[in-house]
């Protein structure tokens, strides 16, 4: 077997043990991107020297029989989080060779952790999309099917595990960009709660809906990256204190004493025949492994595209407004005034759709539009809160499709905004009730393209879906098929 | 006609915080450019605020001091507006929930009281600094300054003359110094002040249109721009004319105010809550905690100079208008305890010299005034002597008795040499000494007098009247 098709559990067991060092496994992996990346397009910037480097220096650590819980591993991490030694583009033209003067948070862990890390990942821009088209750079292929789309916006980290151009990767989450890709890519990936993970150093979209987390080739390993990733950071105020428990230990065979809820919302109009079947052979899976399976309502669903699209880019106006040509990014040199530097600026960096977030959430936060707008998406937020705490009274853990469509061709549905807005739908609640909620393979279309089951549950429940995507990737019979490339 | 002034003032104090409000870079003054900065007040991509409790505490002190409800939930909300020197693109300030609001504060001019209502008081950031090139199109920022926290206070529009305008700021000067919360550096801009005035016809209810007024960087340029801009708008208005709303800024050079270019159109700041920081939550025991700490606020410690030191009201009320000056006060008596002279002395020779917040620019310390009074009180100088001392004191910041020591201003209190000048004058005047032995007593003053021409002043005056009456009899 080639090493980079190892799992990240079955390759830090196999470094631990010494079949194997992490030079070798990173040579595989770098020498696998050399032969897929023309077609895959998942890496922004690669980093075959500063991998080695840090590869030699994991096995050093492990001939002395140390080294941290992910030591020697090789992961892709997404453009958004900041890399002291990596530029940080964010897939935008505007942050163009841009090395920031630190690491997130989530870097500095994985480097704890000492991980391998091989470069960043393709992106929408500034995670603003669904398809990774959006990106300023380059748009991964879906690997399983080559012109379709990988997803975003966290269509590179998602693209990279599923061609094992990596073990795993770091994606962030605003309305579904990890579980989305990871649906399509036939990944597993994770949004964990809202304050579970430190987004110190995590380039804000919307604030108050970010999250970082892992898409990773199996269940096991995405309980290992919760592992390292987790916990309070007293840089970022809205991380949570909170203990981490190790969630490895949460994969159990078995279902016994789980209420699994079913929102009928989610099974509506629109959603694709193939994937309403997969997701529901899926629930089947765990009925068949003890859950018991109960009906339940979150009714404020349709509001929340609406709600989601004032609120995320109301946050992202203001968070871009950085973005002026004053201290960093590419300025436009020929203004004459300040006003025509920033316009010049802005309108020569950005791409269309940050732009059209950016407006609409100016429009959005506006003197006599603020409360129309913002203020009544910000009451009806709460109002979706409700409604999972109430599902969440009723069960544990919720199960849904993820992405109402299986992958489809890039271009396909480039120009219909609203179309790709309205795709969201199924993610987009976890995001805004700040839940936990995680993608897992399930199954396939009769094209060939993979299709993930979204489970959801209660704040800090990361263990409960943990449990749930165990039970589902042990029946599914879908871990471990790789796309032919 | 006759106009009725109307003033309100925003004040912005900076804080005396070690760190700045959402980072753990320092505060100080002065440093080279850039140098007190991190990626959060540089506004980095992925860079997080995260709030400094003292900044919270220094607003609850504040809110206590001046009456002030205190918001028991705190948001922080953003202000979004691009400026080179805002680097986020935004300045994170309190908007919906402010820390204090609905407070008061008593002025008193000419003894007469007034109570001035104070809007509300807000957390927020400062914004860095441009430097302009002067010879070359090119301007600079400096970001020290930015994030060194804020508190916003705004008064209610209930100052009738530039008079109440500058007490007012005095007196909220004086409390942020009792406080200790804010350097009160009106030059180097942690104290300042901008101020909206307008005019209307006396019994008005409704205001006229306002102006705001910026760049006033001392009490007296308050005071000047206030009356300057208040002579202007009664100009135009007898002229028939309007006052058109706009931001004019204090020329002190020129001692006018004019109109700001660039920065005039209206802004929409489209605040919201930051979604970047959590509520704060103020409770009861905070609260009480902080009132434990309040340092003696100015009425205490005025009531105490009256009981404890039996100084009488206005020189109570004097010595008690700023902090610094109460503190020195205090401590020249730790070394000489005598406050009625002490306070005597810095009322008249001290107070001429310097206002009582400009206390610590004066070179003399505590000590050295101690020094110089306990000289005069040991009969080693004369009062009058000790009075010219001081003037060199000022000057100098030398020790009185460096100064009476190379000076030679030792009183004279040796009655042997004394009484041979003494039998000089007399026999040089005898007229004079006739006079006295007349019955005419007065001529004592004269016979003084000339003793002090020949000794330069140093003569010991008490000395002196023993001697001559001897002498003359």
């Amino acid at each position: 077997m080639d090493l980079y098709n190892l799992t990240l559990q079955q390759a830090k067991d196999k470094l631990a043990a010494r079949e194997i060092t992490s030079v070798a496994l990173t040579e595989s992996i770098l020498n696998r991107i050399d032969q897929v990346e023309d077609r895959v397009k998942a890496y922004l910037s690669l980093h075959k020297d500063q991998a080695m480097a840090a590869a030699e220096a994991a096995d050093k650590k492990l001939q002395a029989g140390q080294g941290g819980m992910l030591c020697g591993l090789p992961l892709s991490i997404k453009d958004v989080l900041c890399t002291e030694t990596m530029p940080t583009t964010c897939g935008s033209k505007i942050l163009e060779g841009f090395v920031p003067p630190y690491d997130a948070a989530v870097v500095e862990k994985l480097y704890d952790a000492d991980a391998v890390l091989l470069g960043k990942v393709s992106m929408d821009e500034f995670a603003m999309g669904s398809t990774n088209e959006n990106c300023a750079y380059s748009t991964p292929e879906n690997p399983w099917k080559a012109g379709y789309v990988a997803g975003g916006s966290s269509g590179g980290s998602a693209a990279s595990v599923a061609a094992s151009e990596c073990l795993a990767s770091l994606g962030s989450d605003t309305g579904g960009s990890i579980r989305q890709p990871a649906s399509l890519c036939g990944v597993v990936g994770m949004k964990p709660t809202y304050g579970r993970v430190s987004r110190y150093g995590l380039v804000a979209f919307a604030s108050s809906l970010d999250q970082v987390g892992p898409l990773t080739k199996d269940v096991a390993d995405c309980a290992l990256m919760m592992n390292t990733i987790s916990g309070h950071d007293n840089r970022d105020s809205t991380s949570i204190q909170q203990a981490v428990p190790d969630y490895t230990a949460a994969l159990q065979d078995g279902m016994q004493g789980v209420r699994v809820g079913i929102p009928h919302e989610y099974f509506s109009e629109g959603l694709d025949p193939e994937v309403d079947k997969v997701v529901r052979s899926g629930i089947a899976m765990l009925e068949e492994a003890g859950a018991e399976i109960v009906e339940v309502s979150l009714p404020h669903t349709e509001y929340c595209v609406a709600v989601y699209y004032l609120i995320a880019p109301a946050e992202a106006s203001s968070n871009l407004a950085r973005f002026d040509g004053v201290r960093y990014c590419k300025r436009d040199l020929d203004a004459d005034s300040l006003i025509d530097m920033y316009k010049q600026t802005r309108s020569q960096g950005f791409g269309d759709e940050v732009k059209r977030r950016i407006l609409i959430g100016t429009y959005a936060l506006s003197a006599g539009y603020y409360d129309a707008y913002y203020k009544k998406a910000s009451q009806v937020r709460t109002l979706i809160k409700d409604d999972f705490a109430k599902a969440f009274s009723q069960c544990d853990v919720l199960a849904s499709p993820v992405s109402p469509t299986p992958a489809w061709k890039i271009g396909q549905k480039s120009g219909d905004q609203l179309a790709l807005y309205l795709s969201d739908i199924l993610t987009i609640s976890a995001n805004l009730a700040g839940t936990p909620s995680l993608s897992v393979p399930c199954g396939f279309s009769a094209d060939g393209l993979p299709i993930g089951m979204q489970l959801q549950a209660s704040h800090f429940q990361e263990e409960a879906l943990l449990r749930a995507a165990w039970n589902v990737e042990l029946r599914a019979g879908v871990k471990g098929k790789c796309p032919e490339l | 006609m006759e106009f009725e002034t109307v003033i309100g003032l925003e004040i912005h104090a900076q804080m005396k915080t070690k760190s700045k409000i959402f980072c753990g870079c320092s505060t100080e003054f002065g440093a080279p450019p850039n140098t007190h900065t991190c990626p959060v007040c540089l506004g980095m991509p992925g860079s997080l605020p995260v709030l400094n409790k003292q900044v919270v505490e220094n607003g609850i002190k504040l809110a206590l001091a001046t009456d002030s409800a205190i918001n028991r939930e705190n948001r922080f909300a953003r202000k979004n507006y691009f400026y080179p020197d805002l680097p986020k693109g935004y300045q994170i300030s309190q908007f919906e929930l402010p820390i204090a609001e609905h407070g008061q504060l008593e002025i008193e001019i000419d003894g007469q009281k007034k109570t001035i209502g104070i809007t509300r008081a807000h957390m927020e950031e400062d914004a860095g600094k441009l430097i302009h090139d002067e010879l070359e199109p090119k301007s600079y920022v400096d970001l020290n300054r930015t994030g060194t926290p804020l508190l916003e206070i705004v008064s209610e529009p209930d100052l009738r003359s530039p008079e109440e305008a500058v007490a007012y700021l005095k007196k909220l000067h004086g409390i942020v110094r009792y406080l200790d919360i804010c350097d009160g550096n009106m030059q180097e801009g942690s104290f300042r002040c901008d101020a909206n005035i307008s005019l209307r016809p006396k019994g008005q209810e409704e205001l006229g249109t306002r102006t705001e007024l910026k760049n006033m960087n001392s009490f007296r340029n308050v005071q000047l721009a206030l009356e300057y801009e208040e002579r202007r708008q009664r100009d135009v208005l007898l002229d028939g004319g309007e006052v058109i709303q706009s931001t004019l800024l204090w020329n002190p050079d020129t001692n006018r105010t004019e109109s700001m270019r660039g920065k005039e159109e209206a802004h929409d700041y489209r605040y919201f809550p930051d979604p970047d920081l959590v509520p704060v939550h103020i409770d009861e025991d905070w609260i009480e905690r902080v009132r434990g700490d309040l340092p003696e606020l100015a009425g205490e410690r005025k009531q105490r100079f009256m009981d404890d030191m039996g100084l009488p009201e206005d020189v109570a009320a004097t010595l008690t208008s700023s902090r610094d000056l109460a503190d020195f006060f205090e401590q020249v008596c730790v070394d000489y305890d005598n406050p009625k002279k002490v306070s005597n002395f810095i009322s008249t020779e001290l107070l001429r010299e310097y206002s009582p917040e400009q206390i610590n620019d004066c070179p003399v310390t505590a000590t050295q005034l101690a020094a110089l009074l306990q000289m005069v009180e040991k009969n080693t100088i004369s009062g009058k002597i000790a009075k010219t001392v001081f003037a060199d004191m000022l000057q100098s910041g030398d020790d009185p008795e460096k100064i009476v020591k190379d000076k030679g201003l030792v009183q004279m209190s040796d009655e042997g040499e004394l009484v041979a000048i003494v039998r000089e004058i007399i026999a040089a005047n005898p007229d004079q000494a006739q006079q006295f032995r007349d019955g005419k007593t007065k001529v004592m003053g004269f016979f003084v007098g000339q003793l002090m021409q020949k000794t330069k002043g140093k003569a010991n005056p008490q000395l002196a009247n023993k001697l001559f009456a001897q002498e003359l009899k």
